[in-house]
Order: C-alpha cells, then sequence, then structure tokens
C-alpha cells in the first residue's frame, strides 16, 4: 500500500520553523558568552548546570513531577474508566465538564486554594470543626503536589478516556464469558489496551509538571527553588540567558533520553516511538 | 461527523472576520500614536482617555508585571514604545546599555512640580533620562496584636519568637538587600564576604520563615496569616486599610527607596508626542488622579497636597527626609547578578 | 447495585475536587473587600465595574478568539500529522514525535523567549498574529498526543479494505479513519483550547501593540492585587459554559431519542 504520509508535512514544516529554529536559539544562547569583547563560543554555562547545588534542584524537580503523576494517574485512570462506561450523550458533557475549571484563569484558581488551604482557610476550619487537629498544608510540598495534581488530573483523565471509549466491548464481554474475573479481565485486556493513551496522559502530565513554577511559588511558599523556578529566574531577573538555556537545555536531553529508553524496554514496540 | 466540518467552516469564516478587522484597525491610524508600556494596573484609566482628547494623539496602551519581562521585551528590538515605567536600577541598566533617548526638559515645564528630593538620585545623576511617577520604600508591616513590642530593626525578622510567622519577600534583590542592610552594609554591594555573610543570616532565619511570597502577601497579612512581613511601602497603604491592626516601619537601619520612572526608549520614533504625554502626566490634577487612583505616594509636590490629609501625613505614604536618611536607592549590579542568584539558590535548597 | 453507587461516590468526589475552588471563585465575587482575605458582606457592585472595563472585555474577546482560532487549526493539522506520522517508518516516526515533545518540555518561559526572538528575526511584528502561532505552536503537539494513541487502536486493515471496495483515500479517511478517532480529536481540541485559554507567559512575550490576553492582563495585575472584577467575569464565564453545555446536551439527548 502506498504511504500516504504528506498529510503530516504542515505539521513537520510548523514544527522546523517554530521548534526547531527556537531550539537552535536556545541552543546558541547556552554555548556562548556575550560580554563587550565580542562573542566567544563557551562552555561555563554547562559547567554550571552540573554543579551540585542545581543537580539537585532537577532531582528535586523531577521527583515532585513524578509523584504527581503517579497521583494524577491513580486518580484519573478510574474517573477514566467510569466516564468512559456512561452512554454516548452524558458521556460528551461529562468530558467538557472536566476540563471547564481549567479554563478558568490559572492565577485565580490558585488564589482560591491559597484561600482553601492556608491557616484558618476553609480546610481546617472544617478539621477543626470536627474535632480533629489542623492540617497545616499551606506552604510544604504536599501543597505543592496538590496544586500539580489539581491543574494536571484534566491531563491524564482525557487521554485515557479517549483510547477506552472505544475499546472493543466484545473483547471484554469474551474474556468474562470465558470465565476470566474482573480483575484479570482489567489486567489482561483492558489496561493493555489503553496503554497508549495511559503513556500520552503521563508525557502531559510529566512535561509540564517539571517546568512549572508558579505552584510552588505560590502553594509551596517559595521555600525550594524548582528547575521551573531556576529557569525562570535567569531569564527575568539574573539575566543570565546563557545559563538559562544550558539549564533549558539540559533538561530537553536528560527527558528526550529518559523516554527513549522508556519506549526500548516497551516490548511489543512494531511502531517504533512510543507508540 | 458533519458537526466537525460545520465547525471547521465556522472556524475559517471567524479567521475571515478576525483578520480584516486585523487589517482595519491597523490602518485605522492615520492620526498621530503613541504607544506606551507600564505596570499592571497602575493608571487611572480616564486619564489616557482625556489625554487623547485633549491632544488627538491615540494611545496603544500596555502592561507588564515585573521590569525585567518588560526589558527582555525592549531589548530584543520587539517593540517600539514611545514611553515605559521602569523602575530605578532598571533605567540604570538600560542607560548603560544605551536604550533611552535624553528628554528633552524644555518640553516638560510641569517637571518643576516634582519634589527636589527626587531628582539628581543615583539612577539618573543628571537628570536626563527620567520624570519619576511613582514612589515609596520598604519595610516591615506588623500586625500589632501579635508583635507586642517595638519594632525598629530588621532583626526582629531574626527573631525566633516570630517562628513560622515571619513572611519575606521571594525576591532575591530585596530580601538579600535588606539583609545587608541589618549588618550594616550597603544593599548595592557586590562584595563577596558581605555577600556571604548575608547568605549565611539568610539561611540561618530560614526555619523562621512562614513563606517567601511575592504579591500575595497583601491577601496573607490582611487575613492575620503571619505576624510580620517584609513589603513595598504602597502595599501596606492598602494594606492597613483593610486591616485596622495593620502597622509598617522604616527599620532603623535604613532601607531601600524606589522609584518607578517615565522614560523614552530609543526605540520610539514620536518622543515630541512621548513628551507631551509625560508632561501631562505632572500635570497636578492628572498627578493627583493618579496618586488618588493607584493609592501610592507621587513626588508630585501640587499633587500630594490635593490629596486627603490623613494620607499626606502618615509617613508609610510620605516619610519625612529623616526617616529615610539611612535608605538607598537600588542601582544596577551587572556582573553581580549571577552571584545574588546563587546565593538565593542556596538559600533555598537548604 | 453497591458497584455502581460506589462508582457514582467516585465521581462525584473527582468532581468536588476539580470544583471546589471554582466555588470559592464564585462566592468571593459577591465579597465587598478587595482583598479575598476577608468577607465583608454581599456586594454585586464587581459586576457593574466589570461591565465598565473596557480593558477586561477587550482582552476576554482577545482571548477568545486565539483559543478558537489556535486550537482548530492545531487540531486540523494535528489531526493529519498523526495520521500521517502513524504510518511512517520507525526513524522518522520517532525524530518528528521527539521535536513534536519539544514544546511540552520546555519551560514556557524559554518557549516565550525564543519564538520572539524568532518573530522579531523575521521582522513579524508583534501582535495579534503573531500571539495566533505562538499557541498554535505549543498547542499541536497536545491534539498529537491526544490522536495518536486512537490511531494505534485503530484496526489498519479496514482502511485498506475500504480503499479495496473502491473508496478514494479521501473519502475512505472521512467515512472510516476519522470516525473511530473522533474521541482522540475531540480530546485534543479540548486540551489545545484550554492550553490556549489559560497561557500567560508565552502570550506575554509573542505579543504587543495594544494585544493582551486575559491572562497577560490579570498577571499584570498581581502586583496591586488582582481585583475581584476578576471573579465577576469567570463566575459569568463559568456559568454561561454551563448553560450552553447543558442546552446543547438537551438538544443532543432530544436528538438521539428522535431518532430511536
Amino acid at each position: 500500500m502506498k504511504k500516504r504520509n504528506w498529510i503530516a508535512y504542515p505539521h513537520i514544516v510548523w514544527m522546523a520553523i517554530f521548534v526547531l529554529v527556537p531550539v537552535f536559539i536556545v541552543l546558541y544562547y547556552s554555548i556562548v558568552s556575550i560580554s563587550d569583547n565580542g562573542i566567544q563560543l563557551t562552555l561555563k554555562h554547562f559547567a554550571r548546570v552540573f554543579e551540585p547545588l542545581y543537580l539537585n534542584v532537577f532531582i528535586r524537580s523531577i521527583e515532585l513531577a513524578l509523584i504527581s503523576t503517579a497521583i494524577c494517574l491513580l486518580l484519573g485512570y478510574p474517573a477514566a474508566m467510569i466516564l468512559a462506561s456512561k452512554n454516548l450523550s452524558k458521556r460528551n458533557m461529562l468530558i467538557v465538564l472536566v476540563i471547564i475549571p481549567m479554563w478558568m484563569n490559572f492565577l485565580a484558581r490558585t488564589y482560591a486554594w491559597m484561600t482553601l488551604l492556608e491557616r484558618n482557610g476553609l480546610i481546617d476550619t472544617i478539621v477543626k470543626a470536627i474535632g480533629l487537629p489542623p492540617l497545616n498544608i499551606m506552604y510544604t510540598d504536599y501543597a505543592v503536589v496538590l496544586g500539580m495534581v489539581y491543574n494536571f488530573l484534566p491531563f491524564m483523565i482525557l487521554p485515557i478516556y479517549s483510547v477506552l471509549s472505544k475499546t472493543n466491548k466484545s473483547v471484554i464481554e469474551a474474556a468474562e464469558d470465558l470465565g476470566a474475573t474482573p480483575m484479570v479481565t482489567f489486567k489482561r485486556i483492558v489496561f493493555p489496551l489503553s496503554l497508549p493513551g495511559v503513556m500520552s496522559g503521563i508525557t502531559m502530565v510529566f512535561l509540564p509538571a517539571v517546568t512549572t513554577f508558579v505552584i510552588s511559588e505560590l502553594l509551596g511558599g517559595g521555600q525550594y527553588t524548582l528547575i521551573g523556578n531556576l529557569i525562570q529566574q535567569q531569564f527575568t531577573l539574573t539575566m543570565d540567558w546563557g545559563f538559562g538555556s544550558a539549564l533549558s537545555i539540559f533538561l530537553m536531553i536528560l527527558i528526550l533520553i529518559s523516554m527513549g529508553i522508556m519506549s526500548k524496554y516497551e516490548k511489543e514496540n512494531e511502531g517504533g516511538g512510543l507508540w | 461527523m458533519k458537526r466537525f466540518f460545520s465547525a471547521v467552516s465556522l472556524f475559517l469564516a471567524l479567521l475571515i472576520i478576525v483578520f480584516s478587522a486585523a487589517i482595519t484597525t491597523g490602518c485605522g491610524s492615520n492620526g498621530r500614536t503613541i504607544k506606551v508600556y507600564n505596570w499592571g494596573d497602575y493608571i487611572d484609566k480616564s486619564v489616557i482617555k482625556s489625554f487623547e482628547k485633549q491632544y488627538g494623539i491615540n494611545v496603544v496602551y500596555d502592561e507588564f508585571a515585573n521590569n525585567e519581562e518588560m526589558y527582555a521585551k525592549i531589548k530584543a528590538g520587539a517593540l517600539d514604545y514611545d514611553v515605559l515605567v521602569p523602575s530605578d536600577y532598571m533605567i540604570k541598566r538600560m542607560t548603560n546599555e544605551d536604550m533611552l533617548y535624553k528628554i528633552n526638559f524644555d518640553n516638560i515645564p510641569n517637571y518643576k512640580y516634582i519634589d527636589d528630593r527626587f531628582k539628581n538620585l543615583g539612577y539618573d545623576p543628571k537628570n536626563e533620562y527620567s520624570v519619576p511617577y511613582m514612589w515609596g520604600t520598604v519595610g516591615i508591616v506588623y500586625n500589632s496584636t501579635m508583635v507586642k513590642e517595638p519594632v525598629n530593626s530588621w532583626k526582629i525578622l531574626w527573631n525566633p519568637k516570630y517562628k513560622k510567622q515571619i513572611l519575606m519577600l521571594d525576591s532575591q534583590r530585596d530580601s538579600i538587600g535588606i539583609t545587608l542592610k541589618m549588618l550594616g552594609y550597603s544593599l548595592n554591594t557586590k562584595d563577596q564576604k558581605q555577600l556571604e555573610e548575608a547568605k549565611q543570616k539568610l539561611i540561618e532565619q530560614k526555619p523562621l520563615v512562614l513563606a517567601y511570597v511575592g504579591d500575595q502577601v497583601k491577601d496573607q497579612m490582611i487575613g492575620n496569616q503571619a505576624a510580620m512581613a517584609v513589603v513595598w511601602s504602597g502595599d501596606a497603604i492598602y494594606m492597613m486599610r483593610e486591616n485596622k491592626d495593620l502597622k509598617y516601619v522604616i527599620p532603623k537601619e535604613g532601607s531601600n527607596i524606589w522609584f518607578d520612572s517615565m522614560v523614552i526608549p530609543k526605540t520610539s520614533k514620536h518622543t515630541a508626542d512621548a513628551e507631551l504625554f509625560i508632561n501631562y502626566m505632572c500635570d497636578t490634577q492628572i498627578a493627583y488622579k493618579n496618586a488618588d487612583y493607584i493609592g501610592y505616594s507621587t513626588p508630585q509636590t501640587e499633587a500630594k497636597k490635593l490629596l486627603p490629609k490623613e494620607l499626606t501625613s502618615d509617613k508609610t505614604a510620605y516619610p519625612d527626609e529623616g526617616d529615610v536618611k539611612n535608605s538607598e536607592v537600588f542601582e544596577d549590579l551587572a556582573d553581580s547578578l549571577p552571584l545574588y542568584d546563587k546565593i538565593w539558590t542556596e538559600i533555598k535548597s537548604k | 447495585m453497591v458497584k455502581s453507587l460506589s462508582k457514582k461516590i467516585y465521581l462525584y468526589l473527582i468532581f468536588f475536587f476539580l470544583y471546589a475552588p471554582i466555588l470559592i471563585l464564585i462566592v468571593f465575587s459577591f465579597n465587598g473587600s478587595k482583598s479575598r482575605a476577608h468577607w465583608t458582606g454581599f456586594t454585586l457592585s464587581w459586576y457593574g465595574q466589570l461591565f465598565h472595563d473596557q480593558q477586561i472585555l477587550t482582552s476576554l474577546y482577545n482571548t477568545l478568539i486565539v483559543a478558537v482560532i489556535s486550537s482548530l487549526f492545531a487540531t486540523v493539522i494535528g489531526t493529519a500529522a498523526a495520521i500521517g506520522i502513524s504510518r511512517m517508518r520507525k526513524l522518522p516516526k520517532a525524530m518528528i514525535i521527539n521535536v513534536t515533545y519539544i514544546p511540552v518540555l520546555s519551560p514556557d518561559i524559554v518557549t516565550g523567549i525564543s519564538l520572539m526572538l524568532l518573530f522579531v528575526f523575521l521582522h513579524i511584528p508583534l501582535g495579534f498574529i503573531t500571539m495566533l502561532m505562538a499557541h498554535i505552536t505549543f498547542n499541536l503537539p497536545f491534539v498529537i498526543l491526544a490522536v495518536l494513541p486512537k490511531l494505534k487502536q485503530l484496526n489498519s486493515q479496514v482502511f485498506d479494505a475500504a480503499l479495496d471496495l473502491g473508496a478514494t483515500p479521501m473519502y475512505a479517511y472521512k467515512k472510516v479513519i476519522l470516525p473511530e478517532i473522533m474521541p482522540g480529536v475531540i480530546t485534543g481540541f479540548l486540551l489545545a483550547f484550554t492550553l490556549s485559554i489559560d497561557d500567560f507567559v508565552i502570550s506575554f512575550f509573542t505579543t504587543g501593540s495594544g494585544f493582551s490576553n486575559l491572562a497577560i492582563t490579570i498577571y499584570s495585575m498581581a502586583r496591586r492585587g488582582i481585583k475581584p472584577e476578576i471573579n465577576a467575569l469567570l463566575t459569568l464565564m463559568f456559568i454561561s459554559i454551563l448553560l450552553l453545555l447543558l442546552l446543547v446536551n438537551y438538544r443532543m439527548s432530544k436528538d438521539t431519542k428522535n431518532k430511536a
């Protein structure tokens, strides 16, 4: 059969102009030093990236992002399954309902979370009314993770829902007819079939979670620098575009390599890439 | 399926409408136009309207949220603004990099109303490039129901009695700056040893700090979330109006005194009209309107007289020279910025 | 029975989690004080002020225009691209997908500044068009990430069978592939729209000349305190979306009933 790849060309051209060229601009800034004596090639920005101080920032950010992604998956998968099992007319409406909160401005939403979480905030008031000790989670890592889970959960639910929504029902019924328990059906059939959606969801949650900075600033009380904050600082405070670019290129390489390794270990990998 | 295609055709129709709208508005500016770039919510909007009406000049008005982001856009040559309102140290940086025009003060007769205290300052020593728009200080705002002792020194921010009751600014320049002041150094220091000392102090303070905050500090203090916070005076005025228990102090060691001033960037193609605008902003009635709307302190002496007495006699908004005698204006740190950034990252990673 | 009940409760809890801050927003749009820190009494004045605030209304309009156009555009190009990519050989496929990831994994500020530099280099004046192009750029990966899994699920023989039966490729796409991947396409569109409507950093660096979206307006406001007018605006937005949704849903369920 003749391949009809041409329909991908508009996208490829777009990516070449608006993604690849900017990446080269960033790469350029990361390997030059601009001073009064002109422009010189340098590796000093990358050398700084490998200082333990900054490597720790990387590790911490990736840790927090991983935890948030895992929680999103645990919360989101069952929700996606339930949504996919609803009948068609209800389903579309529910799926839009999942995403609508994210249309309200991010800053306004986060401020609202602060109203809920802070000392004498709504949540602690309720907790105290029941007679429990206050949680005091404002300005802790818990608050940061909560903020990330909240903001990225729909990005986990939607792709999983979309693959589950048309999973072949007859396959599942056949399995059940053959005496498989619901648990086995899920493990052997439903989950493997939904894996591409899960992978998409993880990508859409994990990648933005690594580089987020407003959540840790507002809900975490700015106690720790995350990689997103660090890069943001280089561009908007320190004006050290070289170091900022180097950090961002390093992050890019780190993530692309680890995703490459992940896809290598994926067993039934006919098509290449993650899919 | 049909719905999808009708959506696509709707989109095409929309595209046409928008593009035609974009084109007509693009051509619509046949008269004189100036472009102004100011902080968010930092002007009484009616002032722009009245300027347009009086001079027949159209104003394109954009807003930014911090100096550095504004600088990045101007530096890239992305935009041809005529008037900017950066802060002191940023004006210094921009003059050093030859990004600003000298203002022709013959065209700014209203400059005579600007208080002489605010002329010839470090960031514009010969008064060539900038006209002050708003000014203020940095100090401690504290809740008098939670803090009973007198507050007059930065040292109180290191008092273990207020563990987890202290809010610091999530701003490297300000937080390191006040620590330097407490230690008796200049807040513009580039001396490694002094900065190292400040770093140790801030690391020592970290367990006492509830959070490093930005704009949300206002709500936090109004809502009695903390006992004290480092804030800008303009915000302090607003906070004290909302919560009567709050008090503002400029510590005796001295502090930072800041200015947001109007300048004309070299991207401007209409410098004469820009000067017209700057002069208009210094008009007594107009400066009064802006000061009244924003609530920050105006450097315009006549406009100050029109403001309510209880505001102008309040030392929070209008400290006299004695209150700020140890205070300094920020200078551009240039090459030392990465050092400050590294110190801040080290503090944050403890 | 118990099982379906627990499913229902679970779904309600998830929705409660998603909507809790929205409820707070709505409540505080009626707060007399400008600060969210305390409640000083019920007022409707923020709603009144909202309708006089030309700046907020204009930026809302701009936000919607950019979001609708950029997400539709990204959905069309992205869906086509996903179909094309899914049929490619291993190496080009992996390469294109990796490049597609880049806008998702680079921090917004890096994307924003590098796009700004690109536009300046190309001498495109910053404004509506550049902001739109930037939004399309960061929307595309999400559409592709949403559509690709559906394509993997797809039985490729169906498409070939349609061709064998004499369908033109275009017809086969329209009648065979598109309906199958539709949930993915809709998901992609929704995600793209969501990202576009709420983007601040990239928008800030790629716009100018008086064109501002809601996110920029709100972030710039933050230094002086976000006005409760914004809460009023979001409340109205939320209620109108909800009403629209109910209306569409009502009509759709009527349609399906009529067909049955």
